[in-house]
C-alpha cells in the first residue's frame, strides 16, 4: 500500500498535570475516513487540535506525507492541506457562498488599472464549480444570499466546500453532523462518502455510532488520552465500541 | 442513479424561509421612500403656506448639504465601525479637539504666513484625531475593553483636552485662505460638501469593492470565522476606530474652516446624528450590516428634519425631538424585519 497520508506516532500532550494524550499513534491513508470515537474528555479535541497545528505534541512525532512535521499554528497546517472544520461551522452568516469560500483570501483586480477591487465575477464562478464538483445543489438565487438563509445541511457543505477548494487533502471535521436534523446527516454523510471517493482523508469525531458505522473505514476509540482501541466497522459492533469508549 | 451519488438539494418547504417579497423590498426601501416623502412634505407646505418651493431653491438644498455634511462624515467611519460590530462614541469630541488644535496651530502661525498655517493647522488637526482612535483601537483590540466603555472613556478625555487647549473658549482664526476652504464654493457647491462627498466616495469604494470592506462585515458576522480564515482582527480593529477618528477629524477641520475658529463642544450634538444615519441607513447595532450608500440617505433625512423645522418656523428644540424618533422607529423597523420577512435572526 502508499505510504500513508498522516502517521502520528506516540504522540502525548499534557495541559500542566494533566495527560490528555499519552503515547497515541495511528495512521490514515489517502481516500480513507478514520472515525474518532470516545466520552467527553477522551482527548479526541486534543487529539485533532494536535495535529491541526492549535496544539504542538510534547512527545511523539506527526509525519505527513513520510516527513516529520511540527506546524506552529493552523495556517501552517492549512498551507500544507490539513483543513478543519470546526462545529460551529466557521462560516460569516452574513456574507454569500462565494464571501465564505473566500474568506480571508479573496482574489482582488485592479480597476483601471489602480485601484483595488474584489473579483465577485471569480468568487461566484469558483463557488459555484466546486459546489458542482462535489455535487451539492444549491439554488441559484441563494449563491447571492447571505449564508444565513440555508439550511443547515447547505451551509455544512459550503464549509466543507471551502475547504476542497483551497485543496484539502485531509480535512478534520468536529461533529459534522451533530447540529443537524435526521435527513441533513444522511446528506452530509454522502458528501464525505463522495469527498473518499475524490481520495481525501478525513478524520472525524462523532458521537453518532451510526455515522460512525455508515461513513469509517475505521474508528479509533480513545479513553483519556489513551488509544483504547483500533477497529474496522464489520468487525465490531456498536456495543464493542461503547465498552471500549467507557472502559470495563 | 444510486442513492449515494443523489444531491444534498434544497430542503423543501420546511427550512425553507418564509419570505414576503414585497414587504421584504418595502422595508429595505423605507429610508428612500421616507427621504422623498418629507421631501415631499416641505415642498406641499411652501406651496401652500409661503407660495414658494422648498426644493428649486438651490439655498435650501445647499443648506441641506451643508447640514448633513458634518454628522455625515462622523457616520461615515461610524459605519464601519458598527458593520464590525463596535461603536464609537467618541467621535463628536474628537471631532471638536481637531477643530481647536487646528485653531490653536493656525492662531500662532497665520501671522508668520497664511498659506503655512492653514497646512500646519490640518496637519496637526489630523494629528490630534488619529491619536484618540489609535488609543481607542488599541484598547479594544489588544486589551478588550468593551467599545462601548472605551470610546465613552475617550469621549471623556476628547472633551477635557478640547476644552482645555481651547482654554474654556472658542477659538478664533482670521486667516483667509481658511474663510474659503469653509465658505467658498466650486461650481456652486461649497467646499466642505465636496470635501465630504470625496470622502464619502472613498469609502464606499474601500468598503464595497475591497478586502478591507469584506474583512470589516466578516468581522460583524462571526469574528470567530474570521480570526480562523487568517485575517488580523486586531489589526483591522485598530484600523477600524483610526479611520472613524481620521473621519471626525477632517469635520473637524471643516468646522474651523466654515466658521473660522475652533470650539471643543462643536461635535457635540452630532454624535446622535451621525450614529442615527448609520441606523437609520440600515445597518444592524449588531453589527454584519450596513453600507455607505444608506448611512449618507440617513444623514440626508436628518438634515431636511433639521432644516424643514427651522423653515416652517417650528421651535429648533422639536428637531432633538423628531430626530430622537425616527431613531428609534428605524431600530425597530429592523427588529421587525427579520420577522417579517422571515429573514431568520443572526444570534446575539
Amino acid at each position: 500500500m502508499a505510504q500513508p497520508i498522516l502517521r502520528c506516532v506516540e504522540v502525548s500532550k499534557r495541559f500542566g498535570g494533566v495527560h490528555a494524550l499519552e503515547r497515541v499513534s495511528f495512521e490514515l491513508h489517502r481516500g480513507e475516513v478514520l472515525a474518532l470515537a470516545g466520552d467527553n474528555g477522551a482527548g479526541k479535541s486534543t487529539l485533532i487540535k494536535t495535529i491541526s497545528g492549535v496544539h504542538q505534541p510534547d512527545e511523539g512525532e506527526i509525519l505527513y506525507d513520510g516527513e516529520p512535521v511540527r506546524f506552529a499554528n493552523p495556517r501552517a497546517a492549512r498551507e500544507r492541506g490539513i483543513e478543519t472544520i470546526y462545529q460551529d461551522l466557521a462560516l460569516a452568516d452574513n456574507l454569500d457562498v462565494g464571501e465564505n469560500v473566500f474568506l480571508g483570501r479573496e482574489p482582488e483586480t485592479r480597476f483601471l488599472g489602480l485601484l483595488p477591487r474584489l473579483d465577485r465575477a471569480a468568487m461566484r464562478r469558483a463557488a459555484h464549480e466546486v459546489l458542482e464538483t462535489l455535487d451539492i445543489d444549491i439554488p441559484a438565487r441563494k449563491l447571492n444570499q447571505p449564508v444565513r438563509n440555508l439550511s443547515g445541511g447547505q451551509r455544512q457543505a459550503v464549509a466543507i466546500g471551502r475547504a476542497i477548494y483551497w485543496k484539502a487533502e485531509l480535512l478534520i471535521m468536529d461533529e459534522p453532523t451533530a447540529a443537524l436534523g435526521v435527513p441533513e446527516q444522511r446528506k452530509v454523510r454522502e458528501l464525505i462518502q463522495r469527498l473518499k471517493r475524490q481520495n481525501v482523508a478525513i478524520i472525524f469525531i462523532s458521537h453518532n455510532l451510526q455515522d460512525i458505522f455508515a461513513v469509517a473505514d475505521r474508528i479509533l476509540v480513545l479513553r483519556r488520552g489513551i488509544k483504547a482501541g483500533e477497529r474496522r466497522p464489520h468487525e465490531t459492533s456498536g456495543d464493542e465500541i461503547v465498552k471500549l469508549m467507557v472502559g470495563g | 442513479m444510486p442513492p449515494s451519488t443523489s444531491t444534498i438539494a434544497a430542503t423543501g418547504a420546511d427550512t425553507e424561509p418564509r419570505r414576503h417579497p414585497a414587504l421584504a423590498f418595502l422595508m429595505a426601501a423605507w429610508p428612500w421612500l421616507f427621504l422623498v416623502l418629507l421631501l415631499a412634505f416641505f415642498e406641499l407646505w411652501a406651496r401652500a403656506a409661503f407660495s414658494t418651493s422648498f426644493l428649486l431653491n438651490p439655498y435650501n438644498l445647499k443648506s441641506i448639504a451643508l447640514f448633513a455634511a458634518l454628522p455625515l462624515l462622523l457616520g461615515l467611519g461610524q459605519t464601519f465601525v458598527i458593520i464590525a460590530g463596535g461603536i464609537d462614541l467618541s467621535v463628536g469630541f474628537v471631532m471638536g479637539l481637531a477643530a481647536v488644535v487646528m485653531a490653536r496651530a493656525m492662531q500662532v502661525l497665520t501671522p508668520v504666513d497664511p498659506a503655512l498655517a492653514l497646512a500646519a493647522g490640518l496637519i496637526a488637526a489630523f494629528a490630534a484625531g488619529i491619536v484618540p482612535g489609535l488609543i481607542n483601537g488599541t484598547l479594544i483590540s489588544r486589551l478588550g475593553v468593551p467599545a462601548f466603555i472605551g470610546t465613552l472613556g475617550m469621549y471623556g478625555v476628547a472633551r477635557g483636552v478640547g476644552f482645555l487647549s481651547a482654554g474654556g473658549t472658542t477659538v478664533p482664526v482670521n486667516n483667509p485662505l481658511l474663510f474659503v476652504m469653509g465658505n467658498g464654493t466650486v461650481l456652486g457647491i461649497p467646499i466642505p460638501v465636496l470635501v465630504t462627498v470625496l470622502v464619502v466616495l472613498g469609502m464606499h469604494w474601500t468598503l464595497g469593492q475591497t478586502r478591507f470592506g469584506q474583512y470589516t462585515y466578516a468581522i460583524g458576522g462571526n469574528r470567530t470565522a474570521a480570526i480562523r480564515a487568517g485575517i488580523n482582527v486586531r489589526r483591522h480593529t485598530l484600523y477600524l476606530y483610526m479611520i472613524s477618528s481620521a473621519c471626525a477629524a477632517v469635520a473637524g477641520m471643516l468646522y474651523t474652516a466654515r466658521f473660522s475658529a475652533g470650539a471643543a463642544q462643536a461635535g457635540e450634538p452630532l454624535l446622535l446624528d451621525s450614529i442615527a444615519a448609520v441606523v437609520i441607513g440600515g445597518a444592524s447595532l449588531f453589527g454584519g450590516s450596513g453600507t455607505i450608500a444608506g448611512t449618507v440617505i440617513g444623514a440626508l433625512i436628518i438634515a431636511v428634519i433639521q432644516y424643514g423645522l427651522v423653515f416652517i418656523n417650528v421651535e429648533p428644540f422639536w428637531q432633538f425631538v423628531a430626530v430622537g424618533i425616527v431613531i428609534i422607529v428605524s431600530v425597530l423597523i429592523d427588529q421587525s424585519r427579520h420577522r417579517l420577512t422571515g429573514e431568520k435572526k443572526e444570534e446575539g
